[in-house]
């Protein structure tokens, strides 16, 4: 592949990146999806659009977001200066609320009286039933039975800010299913419901608008880090499944050539295992939920079931901008098993006292390991996309109730 | 607009104005069950009154699906059916029967990963007539469409009811063999549209096309399509042919004795009440 000009100039205007995003939906669906694209391209530089969203981001979200020095840990680790860019702290925890915020104030002006999400982790069905409640819109969440067992807390969050939360048993019981009943629903429910896609895949325009309302953190992470240091990263690090938080940070980053940037995909058991939710890294390219991108499947292009100990991971594909960002090879994807990312969980939790989302814990494991080869004038940023409350239970049964105290010695973190 | 040469599928409904009725077009997954009662089944439609046969590729995730072929795929991929395996059901077909269209209908991405280009040929030498595919639209149609009829197979478009009169004659023009109504703004399998909905929206078709038109999604019994074959020039029953394999299944999910008759006899039900309905589309163009 010849090296563009730009990373920051795609999409092209049927969605696509490179060979990869597009619209692969049903023709029920199709004049929808041209509809919220014309919608997006009205407003997504229309100054009231964006002073309110703004507005939003400020007063209720509470951005900007930290961006931490993680004092303690960088010590720890022997190596690279670690910030963290602190999206846990974002009110409902995780940096799902940045894409909700924009879509509900687009949906409210396309007319739309109802509002239907997928969610994994929970996350962005708690940050969707939140602006659905700030906003009075009636709310669907899809989740995945297994999902609905492993994040309880948020299933009780949900609903006790008035979404209705179905559950989905059908294919591996987790995201990719939900995003199947969730598209079932709007094929149905065509007239007065907006998809909210939580994050940078699906049919275009999702993957680059959802991107667009994530850039914040890559935007805030440039004036902060050039504020208390004084010049620009030397590297960022960010944990992908769908890919929505990396996609933030690194937008901003892309056409900065001294900047390294990695995505950390979940390893889950172990790539040789069969047992993970690495699309990227063990997957090939294929067409599911209206995008072209690297999926999980076998030989007759019938999607895997992913595996992960995060939810908000476990899912079989990925966005499509990230997709060819691995082909350009702007960006490297490195993987994180479950193992590592419970360990980082642990650490973090001991040497900071942040407790991280699974999901942010694969980007800091990666980030661990990466710290000490590395001088201690490097400055990396790592995207601490959520907070670890919601995985409180998955973490005693691992750990047991004495959590990191039952870690292993010698253990290199 | 003629089309030259003929095609099996424009044969087919040739013959079906010149009697005077509307087609049924049945749909069932390739494998569904297993290999050998989907084989059994496939070669009774024509007896039973299937003039168009609409076969369902296998898909892990059929987006545009209900309950019923979801479950039917999964049963099918279960019992290793493969895209390679529907090819060879086709061309096994083709050694019993010369005249029945077959269509395969699925998702894009089995097609994908086949290879378009080798599907393609593979399809066309095994004696496949026309593809549906739900998820390329003629956004994406470089991907499939365009290559498909340059390799000589139809593309059957999928008309909704949101699809609107200002993109209606870009999605008809890049049609052919017919054009598949999508009557609900639904699942397969779920509710029905009414009737006069579908007349309307028929009608509307009708002005941009000279493409025969079949109404899909929601046509359970045989009440149901012998009211469409009035307003339309065939009908498509799926969901209803597969959940009687749903039904026929025992404990663990291997087809009970006498279960490829009972979805012929459904057909055969179906095909009678289609025929019996007077004053069709069909016959009235014929007396026109």
């Amino acid at each position: 592949m010849t090296k563009p000009n730009t990373y920051r100039a795609g999409p092209d205007e049927g969605g696509h990146f490179g060979i990869y995003g597009g619209r692969f939906v049903a023709e029920t669906l199709m004049p929808l999806i041209l509809e919220v694209e014309r919608a997006y391209a009205r407003y997504k530089d229309d100054p009231v659009f964006l002073a309110e969203k703004a507005y939003y981001y400020k007063h209720y979200v509470g951005r900007p977001s930290p961006l931490y020095f993680a004092k303690r840990l960088s010590e720890r680790c022997g190596g690279a200066k670690i910030f963290f860019k602190r999206e846990d702290l974002n009110h409902t925890g995780a940096h799902k609320v940045n894409s909700c915020i924009g879509q509900i104030l687009l949906a409210r002006r396309m007319g739309k009286t109802r509002v239907i999400a997928e969610t994994g982790a929970g996350q962005h069905g708690v940050a969707t039933a939140t602006v659905c409640a700030l906003f009075d819109i009636p709310c669907v969440v899809y989740m995945g039975t297994t999902d609905v067992a492993r994040q309880a807390p948020n299933v009780f969050r949900m609903k006790m800010l008035g979404a209705e939360v179905r559950t989905v048993t059908s294919g591996s019981a987790t995201l990719k299913d939900a995003m199947n009943e969730a598209l079932r629903d709007w094929v149905a429910n065509v007239h007065d419901t907006y998809y909210l896609i939580g994050t940078v895949a699906g049919p275009h325009p999702y993957p680059v608008m959802v991107r667009d309302f994530q850039s914040v953190i890559g935007n805030e992470t440039r004036e902060q880090i050039l504020e208390l240091e004084g010049r620009l990263p030397d590297s960022l690090v960010a944990c992908v499944g769908g890919g929505s938080n990396a996609m933030g940070l690194f937008h901003p980053f892309l056409d900065e050539p001294d900047v390294l940037i990695v995505g950390v995909e979940a390893a889950g058991e172990g790539i040789r295992t069969g047992r993970h939710a690495a699309s990227l890294t063990a997957g090939r390219p294929g067409v599911l939920h209206g995008n072209r991108t690297y999926l999980l499947q076998d030989a007759d292009g019938q999607i895997h079931e992913a595996h992960s100990i995060s939810a908000g991971l476990d899912y079989p594909g990925i966005g499509p901008e990230h997709s060819w960002l691995k082909d350009s090879g702007r960006v490297e994807y490195a993987t994180i098993t479950d193992q590592e990312a419970v360990e980082a969980f642990h650490l973090l939790t001991r040497t900071e006292g942040i407790i991280p989302a699974l999901e942010s814990a694969h980007a800091i494991a990666h980030a661990a390991k990466m710290a000490p080869t590395l001088p201690k004038t490097h400055l990396m940023v790592v995207c601490l996309s959520g907070r670890g409350d919601k995985d409180l239970d998955t973490i005693a049964k691992i750990s047991g109730p004495a959590g990191a105290g039952e870690q292993k010695k010698g253990q290199p973190l | 607009m003629s089309r030259s040469p003929q095609t099996r599928l424009s044969r087919r409904f040739a013959a079906l104005r010149a009697e005077g009725r509307a087609g049924l077009v049945t749909f069932l997954t390739a494998g569904d069950p297993d290999a050998k009662t989907a084989w059994e089944i496939l070669k009774g439609l024509p007896e039973a009154g299937a003039d168009v046969i609409e076969i369902g590729m296998p898909f892990s995730d059929p987006m545009a699906d209900g309950p019923a072929i979801q479950a039917s795929s999964l049963r099918a991929l279960k019992a290793g059916q493969t895209l390679k395996k529907t090819i060879g059901m086709v061309a096994r077909f083709r050694g019993i029967d010369h005249d029945t269209p077959i269509v395969l209908m699925g998702y894009f991405n089995p097609i994908y990963s086949y290879g378009v280009a080798k599907f393609l040929k593979d399809a066309r030498i095994a004696g496949v007539d026309g593809l549906i595919v739900v998820d390329t639209p003629i956004e994406e149609e470089d991907e499939l469409c365009g290559p498909a009829r340059a390799a000589g197979l139809d593309f059957i478009q999928l008309v909704a009811p949101t699809t609107g009169e200002e993109r209606l004659p870009k999605v008809l023009a890049r049609a052919s063999g017919f054009v598949y109504y999508v009557s609900i703004t639904g699942i397969t399998g779920t509710r029905s549209a009414a009737v006069a909905d579908v007349a309307q929206a028929v009608e509307l078709i009708r002005r941009h096309t000279h493409l025969p038109i079949a109404v899909g999604f929601g046509i359970k019994t045989p009440k149901q399509a012998a009211e469409i074959a009035r307003v339309a020039d065939a009908a498509v029953v799926g969901s209803a042919l597969v959940n009687v394999i749903a039904r026929g299944l025992n404990r663990t999910g291997k087809a009970k004795k006498g279960l490829g008759e009972r979805v012929l006899r459904l057909v055969k039900g179906l095909a009678r009440g289609m025929r019996a309905a007077k004053g069709g589309r069909g016959a009235k163009r014929k007396a026109a």
